[in-house]
């Protein structure tokens, strides 16, 4: 891949960015998107680009292919270079691209918190086995336990169930009271309210239990049992695979790294998506987990907003507001309870590159004495896992990161600003 | 492209359906571990989507690879931690 000057460059081809790059080329700039993963989709529309039961995917695949928006997959950033620039490393080596305007749309990941077992492999997230399964793991005959918190627990059942699996138990650690809070909120939007029926309906006869959470996983090499607790009584389910997650967070190390300001654990952004740094846009999960229709809201205003088309912008103002009521709603029913802080044991590995339990992380009085004192949060992950479980358990922020932010080899590194050798 | 590719997981042939992550030749091979953690612990993928590195693997001679996010190639050749000869 030759060195590269752009006029919008986008990271992330999830949804928001789909949507970015489409207006932001429409709009005649000239337009790359780059992604980590081998097609775009993001993790929603993941393996969907050539088939997807969704019209909606269909209709942002079919406009992106007519878009002149090049998609490079395969594609890590690892460090914003000088003044307008990022670092990327792809197959052929590390290179920079250069950008008059950037949109952020890295999306989320899931939120893992640790309890005893919980590293046994076949202890997925929900996401994470969903995404394995879009990936040709075999799980016909299968029994899934799905475990955490929000709205993925039942869309990832419902796929699972329809490729095969056993679904023994969903697990939902928010209160009755909560969701049916978040129900009367779905009322108010149709289209919302259908999803969740569709979602109910492909689940005849799953086992949906509120208030219940993993306490332990057990096995011997791996999973083989899952013990629930409802904060009376615990009981124990068998199961092959565990999907379990709390929730999503913001993939937020692309915008720190580039010094955008976060408010409440997310990107802050106007009403045009742009960041405090100017120049620099941002949408969907990044600047806040609200689903899908928000996060092509605020992609094509992103999209219009970078390509100098800020007339446009309004016409995606009421569905963005929409999308900010739903993701306000969200938050609200499905608040981690407080039990979650006390499922993590001494002996229970918090940072699972490095391996360091819960005790070890206790003896420090913050993120950085503990990452100093016993490597925590700096294995190859570079506490994408455990920074938000240390944030949940113990209410240590780590709002730094420093390059490079994926793994790259310094044999790479020090070839860039090199002059290319074609 | 063929339907299905035949790719090598810790010198084993494993044939898998084209398009499939690299991921899923390594179950399909029967190991559930993909790597083992700096304490001696067998792990799995997490993540599923490039976030966690928990299911790093050797390709082709490249360590540190992946599985979850790389697509398999005819002829590849993957090892596990577990497998590997040291």
């Amino acid at each position: 891949m030759p060195e590269k000057k752009v006029e919008v460059l986008v990271v992330g081809a999830g949804p928001a960015g789909i949507a970015a790059a489409c207006c932001a080329s429409e709009a005649g700039r000239k337009v790359v998107v780059l992604d980590d993963n081998p097609s775009p989709g993001g993790q929603i529309w993941r393996r969907e680009s050539r088939r997807s039961s969704s019209p909606q995917a269909v209709y942002w695949f079919d406009r992106l292919r007519r878009s002149r928006a090049e998609v490079l997959c395969g594609v890590r950033v690892v460090g914003g270079a000088d003044c307008g620039a990022l670092l990327v490393d792809h197959d052929d080596g590390i290179s920079e691209i250069q950008y008059d305007k950037l949109i952020l749309a890295t999306g989320a990941r899931e939120r893992f918190l640790p309890f005893p077992g919980w590293t046994l492999p076949n202890v997925m997230g929900a996401g994470g086995l969903q995404a394995m399964v879009k990936g040709g793991l075999p799980i016909e005959g299968r029994s899934v336990a799905i475990a955490g918190s929000g709205p993925l627990l039942l869309a990832v059942a419902s796929y699972l169930k329809k490729m095969g699996a056993q679904i023994m138990l969903v697990a939902e650690q928010a209160g009755s009271v909560n969701l049916m809070r978040f129900g009367f909120h779905l009322i108010g939007e149709p289209a919302k309210l259908r999803e969740a029926f569709e979602l109910r309906w492909g689940l005849g006869g799953i086992r949906y239990r509120t208030a219940g959470w993993p306490v332990a996983a057990e096995g011997n090499g791996k999973l083989e049992s899952v013990t629930f607790s409802n904060g009376r009584t615990e009981w124990k389910q068998r199961c092959d695979y565990l999907a379990c997650g709390f929730g999503l967070v913001p993939n937020l190390e692309i915008p720190l790294l580039l010094g955008c300001e976060i408010q409440h654990g997310a990107v802050k952004v106007d009403g045009h998506q742009q960041t405090t740094v100017p120049g620099i846009f941002c949408a969907g999960e990044t600047t806040g987990v609200g689903g899908l229709d928000l996060a092509l809201a605020e992609g094509q205003i992103a999209g219009y907003a970078a390509a100098g088309r800020p007339e446009r912008v309004r016409e995606f103002s009421a569905a963005r507001a929409k999308g900010l009521r739903f993701k306000n709603a969200l938050d609200r029913a499905f608040t981690l309870r407080e039990e979650l802080r006390t499922i993590v044991k001494s002996e229970t590995l918090v940072c699972r590159c490095e391996d360091v339990s819960f005790e070890k992380l206790l003896q420090h009085p913050s993120w950085r004495a503990a990452k100093l004192q016993t490597r925590c949060g700096m294995g190859p992950c570079q506490g994408r896992v455990c920074g938000p479980a240390v944030e949940f358990l113990l209410g240590w922020k780590a709002e730094s990161v420093r390059p490079p932010i994926l793994p790259t080899s310094l044999g790479r590194l020090a070839t860039v600003g090199e002059p290319n050798p074609s | 492209m063929p339907d299905s590719i035949t790719v090598e997981v810790n010198g084993r042939p494993v044939n898998i359906a084209a398009g499939s992550m690299v991921s899923t030749a390594v179950a399909l091979a029967g190991e559930s571990a993909l790597r083992v953690s700096v304490s001696g612990e067998p792990r799995g993928p997490l993540c599923g989507m490039g976030i966690c590195f928990e299911c790093r693997v050797t390709i082709d001679g490249r360590a540190h690879q992946r599985a979850c996010q790389i697509l398999c190639r005819p002829g590849m050749q993957v090892w596990t931690d577990a497998r590997k000869k040291s």
